[in-house]
């Protein structure tokens, strides 16, 4: 045994050597990258930057920043929202000189984003997601979001041209206001094709949750849902699971008809790359940028995914006749009459909640129609 | 040396100073060679991917511990790692393998939150205890059921401590969006954000928690629990020989249950830290995976509380310049756990070699 072990050992030193010998001839010698770049950008993704969802959507962004000239873009993937973030963005600060960073999660925010902030106030941190209040928070914070709602309200059009059971399915990640927005409207937008339309939703409880995600397709699928959507962070699970049950998908957060190009309708993106570009553009020209920002399909903030060949000619119109009605502005998907699923009324015949209303980035109810609870 | 019968043995064992400091430099060498091989493989892993090792550890060098910086980044990296590896080392003494340090960190810090969210109005000076008391007793109810269902039930601690800390993210989630909710935590369910005043603030001169302080003081208090005490001494007797350590009368039970428990409070208190330090309010951002880096760090460690330490700072230290990697040498962010598994593996091999290098063995010598 012990001669065995001996035997072995020099060999794998001998081989360790001569591969050692090897290294020094194709030496890949340390390169000192100079950051002499006018403004070096940091982008910080809480996942991976290609999950086809909600981190691509933002690395997206981020390489559209980089073909920006005289801006050097530095950007960090799977970083957990713990002192983690703090030492990312102090390492892009001291280590890249970084003097804009996007930390991209939403739990980034509190207290990670604004403790940094307070430390370092010559640098510029935005957010997305928003909370930013001027009474609260240090200026060179910044908020931005878009009305991504509207995206899957047009989604839901879609979907009320194929669906066949009229039953549409949502794998959502957790109950909160960005989350129930997007789960009433795109039942809101099958029902503009037909009320009778229903949407099952199941909560996984988490944002990245893979093997969750699957159950709940399937869940939904084994119900009879034939058109089934999401908001988690990472949608090839669901998209991928979906289309092999044979149910029509639309996307979300980053365009995945690659992933289902035949059951693929229709996705609501993110456009951070028109996004990014403007603000990095404002900054590299002297100027502020503003603390708070919104936008939706109008402002180029989202964008929809190609209609993709299942979406029938009637829907194709709709679809397009609603795309053109939202560029215009002012366009409300939550409007009365109209119930939650408990029977409380959410909204009087007349009364309607247009996309810019911040009453929607509190909501806490499903509309009627959507099968699922809150809690 | 096997026709002498073994009362001669000690006498004829080289005792001179030499041969005492050789034979210790054993639990020294072997694990810093088995470290150094490991990085040699994974110096291969990189030049095969077309990247220069020596960049890498210069990267590793710099952003872990070449500046002022890198040593507070790597430090409050390390905070949590201290007091988790300690969740696996201590059972670990006893024999049993504990790998759910997540759950008792989780539920200390939704112990802490509940706890800081009663105590608003509280001095500091009785609410920070309270806090610390109170995240460190549910890692230690939470844990010590463990070795009490493997004590008394014949349970496998390994599954049952993995699947209780599923258990315990799921209850952190269902407090924290049910009845310890802040209504104004909206789109991010978390407990009532902690007053000013119960927040614990950093090392005087360092932009690290105490935290860190907490982890080293509770390793050495490890330590010397272990190795000159009574009770680690009865506990080493339990972890070499279970049946041997009965029949000699020891409270096994007690020991596996209080050991155990002990493990879960300094979980426990690695997720107060977390919670009154770094996040300001329990969330699902505790459960952030320092249970499973412990135990990483307590099996380089070989159980020994005292070589936590450095080997939780050498961790954080390479978590720290996992950034600047991805950053500077357009490598994934796994890399590190690539490098992170070589080292594991190089230990693990290495523990064969205990006792059978001749080199280590003075009498051997004359041999």
């Amino acid at each position: 045994m012990s001669i065995q072990n001996k035997t072995s050992r020099r060999n794998l030193l001998k081989s360790t050597v001569g591969l050692a010998g090897l290294a020094t001839m194709s030496s890949i010698l340390p390169v000192n990258r100079a950051f002499a770049a006018d403004l070096t950008v940091g982008f910080i993704y809480v996942g991976a930057k290609d999950d086809y969802g909600y981190n691509q959507a933002h690395a997206e962004g981020a390489a559209a920043v980089k073909a920006i000239e005289g801006v050097t873009v530095v950007e960090e993937e799977n970083v957990p929202e713990d002192v983690s973030v703090q030492k990312t963005m102090e390492s892009m600060i001291n280590f890249d000189s970084a003097s804009l960073i996007f930390p991209t999660s939403f739990g980034y925010f509190d207290p990670h984003i604004l403790t940094m902030a307070k430390k370092y106030p010559d640098v510029r941190f935005e957010h997305a997601g928003g909370m930013w209040q001027a009474d609260k928070h240090p200026m060179n914070v910044g908020s931005y979001f878009g009305y991504i709602g509207m995206g899957q309200y047009l989604n839901g059009i879609a979907a009320g041209h194929a669906t066949k059971t009229k039953k549409i399915g949502f794998v959502a990640a957790k109950p909160i206001p960005q989350v129930l927005l997007n789960i009433n409207s795109f039942l809101l937008g099958a029902r503009a094709v037909d009320p009778t339309i229903t949407c099952q939703v199941i909560f996984t409880g988490e944002w990245s949750l893979a093997v969750k995600e699957a159950e709940a397709t399937n869940a939904l699928a084994d119900q009879g849902a034939d058109v089934i959507t999401c908001h988690v962070d990472g949608p090839k699970v669901v998209m991928e699971t979906a289309a092999g049950r044979g149910a029509f998908v639309c996307g979300y957060h980053a365009n995945q008809s690659s992933l289902a190009p035949d059951k693929y309708l229709t996705g609501a993106e993110w456009n951070w790359a028109k996004v990014y570009t403007d603000m990095v553009n404002t900054m590299k020209d002297g100027g502020t940028i503003d603390n708070f920002i919104r936008g939706g399909l109008k402002e180029g903030f989202i964008k929809m995914s190609p209609l993709g060949p299942a979406v029938p000619e009637a829907g194709r119109k709709q679809f397009e006749e609603t795309q053109a009605e939202i560029l215009k502005g002012g366009f409300a998907a939550i409007k009365g009459p109209l119930n939650d699923n408990k029977g409380n009324v959410i909204a009087t015949a007349g009364q309607s909640f247009v996309e810019t209303d911040v009453a929607l980035e509190s909501m806490n109810y499903l509309v009627e129609g959507v099968i699922g609870s809150t809690n | 040396m096997a026709e002498q019968s073994l009362a001669q043995l000690p006498i004829t064992a080289a005792s001179g100073p030499l041969s005492k400091a050789v034979r210790r430099s054993e639990g020294v060498v072997i694990p810093i060679a088995a470290l150094l091989c490991g990085l040699l493989a994974f110096s291969l892993f990189l030049l095969v991917v077309g990247k220069s090792p020596i960049e890498f550890y210069q990267l590793i060098y710099k952003a872990g511990f070449g500046t002022a910086f890198s040593w507070q980044n790597t430090l409050s990296r390390s905070a949590p790692l201290l007091l988790a590896a300690l969740c696996v080392a201590l059972p670990a003494r006893l024999g049993l393998v504990i790998i759910g340090g997540e759950g008792a960190i989780v539920l200390g810090g939704v112990a802490t939150g509940a706890c800081a969210s009663l105590l608003m109005n509280a001095p500091a000076l009785l609410a920070i205890p309270t806090m610390m008391a109170a995240g460190a007793l549910a890692g230690a109810v939470w844990i010590g059921a463990v070795g009490a269902m493997r004590h008394y039930r014949g349970v496998n601690e390994t599954i049952s401590s993995l699947l209780m800390a599923y258990i315990a993210i799921a209850i952190m989630n269902q407090l924290v969006e049910g009845p310890l909710r802040d209504p104004a935590s909206l789109n991010k369910p978390s407990t009532l954000p902690l007053a000013e005043h119960l927040r614990v603030g950093s090392l005087p001169g360092m932009d690290v928690h105490w935290g860190l302080a907490a982890g080293i003081i509770a390793c050495v208090f490890s330590w010397i629990l272990i190795e000159k005490t009574s009770w680690g001494f009865a506990a080493r007797i339990a972890g070499g020989n279970v049946r041997a350590a009965q029949i000699q009368g020891l409270p096994v039970g007690k020991l596996i249950v209080g050991f155990t428990a002990l493990g879960g409070a300094f979980g426990g208190l690695a997720g107060m830290f977390e919670v009154s330090a770094v996040q300001g309010a329990a969330n699902a951002s505790i459960a952030a995976g320092f249970g499973y880096t412990g135990i990483l760090i307590a099996f380089l460690a070989r159980q020994n509380p005292l070589a936590i330490i450095p080997v939780a700072i050498l961790l954080g230290g390479i978590e720290a310049s996992s950034g600047l990697i991805q950053r500077r040498m357009d490598l994934p962010d796994a890399t590190v756990l690539v490098m992170q598994g070589f080292i594991f593996i190089a230990i693990l091999i290495s523990e064969t070699f205990y006792g059978k290098l001749r080199i280590f063995d003075p009498d051997g010598w004359r041999s």
